[in-house]
């Protein structure tokens, strides 16, 4: 690439309180390059980006937009300077249309809006880049991939010229992935420059002209695509060597039938279906992957086998006990154990100290209390157990749980689901936000926990982690299983094609 | 019913719903921005004692009802600190200036107590208009504090769904980062409409205590500020049904006034309960018609939180 | 070396004590202003309320007196408060519950003492925990919330009062004032000799030091406190939120109820309109200040009363009474916004060679 970089930062440095979260770091953005910032999460790909976007001010350094300096003291500055950002979480207002959407960001003045000529040039340049989306439509109505199409064309819309998408692909099926990689493409040839931020080596390596590895807030290597191999990328991303899977899994011997789910249907939060037809079988000592891209109704099983939501029909049998639509209480005392995607959110309570929250599920229980007292102490030595078995690292369990890091909340969590001795457990992303140390520590409890001969539904987005955990894989779509395969017979390509939804090898989606 | 009665009693009900107009639309335009505000009673009280206070030694009643504005809206600037910059629990601190807005109102207005002040809002038939049959007397045969309320209405309507500030008032309340991300103020445009709510609080104090009664007394509001938040809530945060709501409350008001002057042998006290249980009923039919509050700003009462630049 | 000021997500001393002690010091001067500006002395204006409150014995036994009412609602306000349950209806609680106790010597006036006085406490709680649990109903059933609810069933409770007093329950041999006949020895609460304050202190010390217990040990403190903290937790955890709002509005209801009870059987003698300056609102207050801590709301609640009756000898000076509302509501919203300081916390940074500076 000739010429003047669009973007220059140089030696950005910033810190907050307790942490350095970028550390001397360069960057240069091309026009016509599609750039991908790759590393681990902590490693400062987004705080990078958020003092690019004008969000934070950099503690030291210079930015320089097309050779002259910049100081962006608000995101405005930023996007005046042609600098737009989709974030992982989408900043649309679901209750608006996309027209609307589009108009909030719009650089007029005017006093009225003119919905006419916003939806005017919507569909113009949803025609020119090949991503439609009616103008008319309210956000709440659409997918997760037209959402992000929105929120490209928003920037596309405000005449950006560095696009930048954190990310983007988390939320979309392998077929709007190849998609948006199209389109990013004829973005990046129509002159903007395209920063591409991600930890999937795969997609980083099929995409980008070029790649910049962060690693604990420092630049670890920058590369054409051209100069670099697989493994050589995540040895940089790492700082290690990679270890070899998990040998972890022996061999066991599957027992009962612990759980019968049959064709269950459920509304979800909008009120659409979010189960329908569901069905599926779980053994004791048997861990069921499901693959699956996140917002298929995973979350939706999930709560109505905790007793957090009503089926519309269908049964779930448990050792044979009909137990659709019970309460949580009567889940959790049958031993069916749900450990939330939202740790701070549903699985703990953030202002309550660890022993409270040690004895969340089970405070009622002769273990805890004692006609109408709690029994601190056995919270307290319960606590401690768990702190050490399970590895725990915390100020002091009497402190607030929200002062704990991810990777320790996570750990906490699981070690009292548990040592509740569960008969079925449902966990829901157990590692997402975790770093690597973390990641093996949580795999090495799931697998302890499959000796113990308790029945696992493992619901996760990463295929890997699948293929390395469960004994059976079944791929959920819209809210029901469409395939199902032993874990010997795991075809990636099969398995891809149903995340997507598509059932027969003509390529007919659903 | 006899046609005199019935636009009587149909007239009342605007001038009595008005004061509860200005402070239900002064608080709309508070939770639209995402901001609780449960001071509003405390903020009317307060616009009715500075707003007499001022009418009464200067004369003048309009330069009452613009004191009336001012200090309603210093009472929302201390909530919008508390609420936007501290991010303190909106709730209690809402509940704080509510009370200490009817102290600091007795305190001011004591002096006053009793006074009648010499120029009040006359009525002012407008032209034409006024002669359409029952609803012309009824509508248009208001003061002229009424008839400004008929215009915010009608402003506050075309704001929220016609302008581009409008449409950035609407998204402030569902979804504040949004607009943080395209560069929008979202502190200052919050400040800006809690100020506003809490002007047109004052501002509907200051009718009770200029025009309706026209006095001052401790606690005149009766609990009107409350009614107000409640009203809101049931016209689903918009202005037209604001409008009717308020004036139902008012109906409800003049009904009792009129019961009494007739005679019916209901005790004072019975009918005096009227409006507080209606505003319980008329909550209960709409949150069981809406199923759940599906209707209000997604971010009310959440306060943003961005983290250092 | 620097002192730094940084984010801290533990409570911490300051954010226990030194944050309400400010709040209290920072409130007295905001009101000072105004009195300034308002031409009075703000020295001798609170000099006079203290040197009334607590200069005479009566004044001493007047503050007991108020103090009593202000900590026994404070602690029904606490106990809906924890649960993040804004009960508003204290006052309302509070009338239903003098109410429903001056019913039981209003209709069986001859009732030996032993059980008058059972009776009173019985129908006072059983008033106030339904007028709350009504309010209750009203949110788990429509999820009406219950800010407004209860507040307008304040004003239902003091007119139904108003209604009972200048009608059926009026004293016939009264002399046409609105209030009911004096009741008879058997139903009023003892009194320490000659003073004013009177038994509903030990319902004050007993209250406390039982909630203070329940909240700190019990099963359902420990319930109302996580689904106060997260109720999304609690539903997980397979705690009965339903439940729990229905009996926390009941309990909350039936203290304040129960203040209600006393102060009609411990200090007035009858029920007539205005039974309540406003200590529903005020003790929501004392609540707030006190953390919700049952303890230190009986403190609190003092310091109130102190405010209260020292504001009630200003009028001799020829200010309103509402000057203590006033300083009241001050109090609280340097509380609410002192809040903010309980998320810092301060250290002390000593400086690095060649650190840059900030």
């Amino acid at each position: 690439m000739a010429g003047l970089p669009l973007i220059s930062m140089r030696n950005i440095v910033k810190r907050f309180p307790g942490v350095t979260a970028n550390d001397q770091i360069n960057l240069d953005l091309y026009s016509g390059q599609i750039h991908a910032l790759l590393g681990e999460n902590g490693s400062g790909k987004t705080t990078l980006m958020s003092i690019l976007t004008g969000l934070y001010r950099p503690t030291e350094g210079v930015i320089s937009v097309e050779g002259k300096e910049k100081k962006f003291t608000s995101p405005r500055d930023a996007i005046d300077s042609g600098i737009g950002m989709v974030h992982q979480h989408f900043k649309l207002i679901e209750s608006f249309t996309v027209a609307e959407n589009i108009a909030l960001s719009q650089a007029s003045t005017s006093f009225l809006i003119s919905q006419e000529t916003v939806i005017e040039d919507i569909n113009k340049l949803g025609e020119k880049y090949g991503m439609s989306v009616n103008p008319r439509s309210y956000v709440w109505q659409l997918s997760v991939g037209e959402k992000q199409r929105v929120e490209i064309l928003r920037m596309l819309y405000r005449n950006s010229k560095v696009l930048i998408l954190d990310e983007p692909t988390a939320v979309l099926t392998p077929q709007e992935t190849r998609e948006l990689f199209l389109n990013l493409r004829k973005m990046a040839d129509d002159g903007c420059a395209v920063v591409f931020i991600s930890h999937k080596l795969n997609e980083v390596l099929e995409l980008a002209d070029k790649i910049t590895v962060l690693r604990g807030g420092k630049v670890a290597g920058c590369f054409d695509r051209s100069d670099t191999n697989r493994y050589g990328l995540i040895e940089m991303m790492i700082g290690r060597e990679i270890k070899v899977a998990y040998s972890s899994k022996k061999e066991q011997t599957i027992g009962e039938t612990v759980l019968e789910i049959n064709n269950i249907s459920a509304l979800n939060d909008v009120g659409t279906l979010g189960l329908s037809g569901m069905s599926l079988k779980v053994k004791a000592g048997e861990i069921y992957g499901i693959a699956g891209v996140s917002g298929n109704g995973q979350r939706e099983l999930a709560e109505t086998l905790a007793g957090l939501r009503p089926t519309t029909c269908g049964n779930i049998k448990f050792y044979g006990e009909d137990i659709t639509d019970m309460s949580p209480k009567d889940m959790i005392e049958r031993g069916i154990s749900y450990v939330p995607e939202d740790r701070l959110g549903m699985g703990l309570v953030p202002n309550l100290n660890a022993c409270e929250n040690v004895m969340l599920k089970e405070y009622d229980k002769p273990k805890y209390s004692e006609g109408w007292r709690i029994k601190e102490n056995a919270a307290i030595k319960a606590t401690k157990a768990i702190v050490e078995k399970f590895d725990v690292r915390l100020g002091s369990i009497f402190q607030p749980v929200k002062m704990m890091s991810g990777g320790n909340l996570q750990k906490l969590l699981l070690g009292r689901e548990i040592a509740s001795k569960p008969k079925l457990m449902i966990v829901l992303y157990p590692v997402r936000g975790l770093d690597i140390g973390a990641i093996e520590s949580v795999h090495k409890l799931i697998l302890q926990l499959k000796e113990a001969n308790t029945a696992i539904i493992l619901v996760s987005e990463e295929l890997e982690e699948i293929a390395e955990l469960a004994d059976r894989v079944g791929v959920i779509f819209s809210g029901k299983i469409l395939g199902e395969f032993p874990i010997g017979d795991l075809d990636i390509e099969r398995v891809g094609s149903l995340m997507a939804g598509v059932v027969e090898d003509k390529g007919e989606p659903i | 019913m006899t046609e005199t009665l019935l636009i009587s009693i149909l007239a009342a009900s605007i001038t009595a719903g008005t004061p509860i107009l200005f402070a239900a639309l002064g608080e709309l335009i508070t939770e639209r921005a995402g901001i609780t505000n449960l001071g509003v009673d405390g903020m009317m009280l307060i616009g009715a004692a500075t707003g007499f206070m001022a009418s009464v030694t200067f004369h003048n009643p309009w330069l009452g009802v613009c004191v009336a504005l001012v200090a309603g809206a210093l009472m929302a600037l201390i909530h919008a600190y508390l609420t936007i910059t501290l991010r303190a629990n909106q709730v209690v601190s809402g509940l704080a200036l509510a009370l200490f807005g009817s102290g600091l109102s007795s305190y001011l207005g004591k002096a006053y107590v009793g006074m009648r002040p010499e120029q009040t809002f006359e009525k002012l038939s407008i032209p034409f208009l006024s002669k359409i049959p029952i609803l012309g007397p009824v509508l248009f045969k208001q003061d002229a504090l009424v008839y400004l309320s008929y215009a915010l209405v009608f402003l506050a309507a075309f704001y929220l769904y016609k302008t581009r500030a409008g449409l950035f008032l609407r998204a402030l309340g569902e979804n504040p980062s949004a607009l943080d991300a395209v560069g929008v103020n979202v502190f200052g445009l919050r400040y800006i409409y809690v100020i506003i709510g809490g002007a047109l609080a004052g501002l509907g104090g200051a009718y009770l205590s200029l025009a309706y009664a026209p006095c001052w007394l401790e606690n005149m509001t009766a609990g009107r500020g409350w009614i107000a938040v409640a009203l809101v809530i049931f016209a689903l945060w918009d202005p037209w049904r604001a409008l009717v709501g308020s004036y139902l409350f008012g109906g409800i008001d003049a009904l009792g006034f009129h019961l009494q002057v007739l005679g019916v042998p209901v005790s004072i006290f019975l009918l005096n309960m009227l409006p507080y249980i209606f505003t319980i009923l008329v909550l209960i039919l709409v949150l069981i018609k809406r199923g759940g509050r599906l209707a209000a700003p997604q971010s009310l009462g959440i306060p943003y939180d961005r983290e250092e630049r | 070396m620097r002192i730094k000021i940084q984010k801290s997500l533990a409570p911490n001393l300051v954010s226990q004590i030194l944050v309400p002690i400010f709040a209290v010091l920072a409130s007295l001067l905001f009101c000072a202003v105004f009195f300034a500006l308002t031409g009075r002395d703000p020295l001798e204006v609170y000099y006079a309320m203290f040197a009334g409150a607590l200069g005479s014995e009566y004044g001493i036994s007047e503050t007991f007196v108020k103090m009593i009412p202000l900590a026994l609602c404070g602690l029904g306000i606490a106990v809906a408060f924890r649960m993040h349950l804004w009960n508003i209806g204290a006052e309302g609680q509070f009338y239903m519950g003098a109410c429903a106790a001056t019913w039981v010597p209003l209709s069986f006036p001859d009732w030996p003492f032993a059980l008058m006085i059972p009776a009173m406490i019985i129908m006072g709680a059983l008033a106030g925990g339904l007028w709350g649990l009504l309010a209750g109903w009203f949110k788990t059933k429509w999820q009406v919330d219950e800010i407004i609810s209860t507040l307008m069933m304040n004003y239902i409770g003091i007119l139904w009062v108003d209604f009972l007093v200048y009608g059926a329950w009026r004293d016939p041999g009264g002399k046409n004032f609105p209030l009911t006949a004096a009741f008879p020895s058997a139903a009023m609460l003892p009194t320490f000799g000659s003073l004013r304050v009177h038994y509903g202190i030990f319902f004050v010390l007993i209250f406390a030091t039982v909630f203070w217990i329940i909240f700190k040990k019990s099963k359902w403190g420990y319930e109302t406190l996580v689904i106060g903290s997260n109720p999304v937790a609690a539903r997980y955890a397979g705690i009965n939120i339903k439940r729990n709002i229905l009996l926390t509005m009941f309990i909350s209801g039936a203290l304040c109820g129960i203040a209600g009870m006393v102060e009609v059987s411990g200090v007035v003698g009858k029920l007539q309109p205005g039974i309540s300056p406003g200590y529903g609102y005020t003790a929501i207050i004392v609540a707030w200040l006190a953390r919700l801590h049952p303890i230190a709301i009986m403190g609190v609640a003092f310091l109130f009363a102190i405010i209260h009756v020292g504001g009630f000898m200003l009028q001799t000076m020829g200010m309103p009474s509402a000057t203590a509302t006033m300083l009241q509501g001050a109090m609280l919203f340097f509380v609410v916004g002192a809040d903010l300081l309980t998320k810092y916390e301060i250290k002390f940074v000593g400086r690095k060679v060649g650190e840059k500076n900030d």
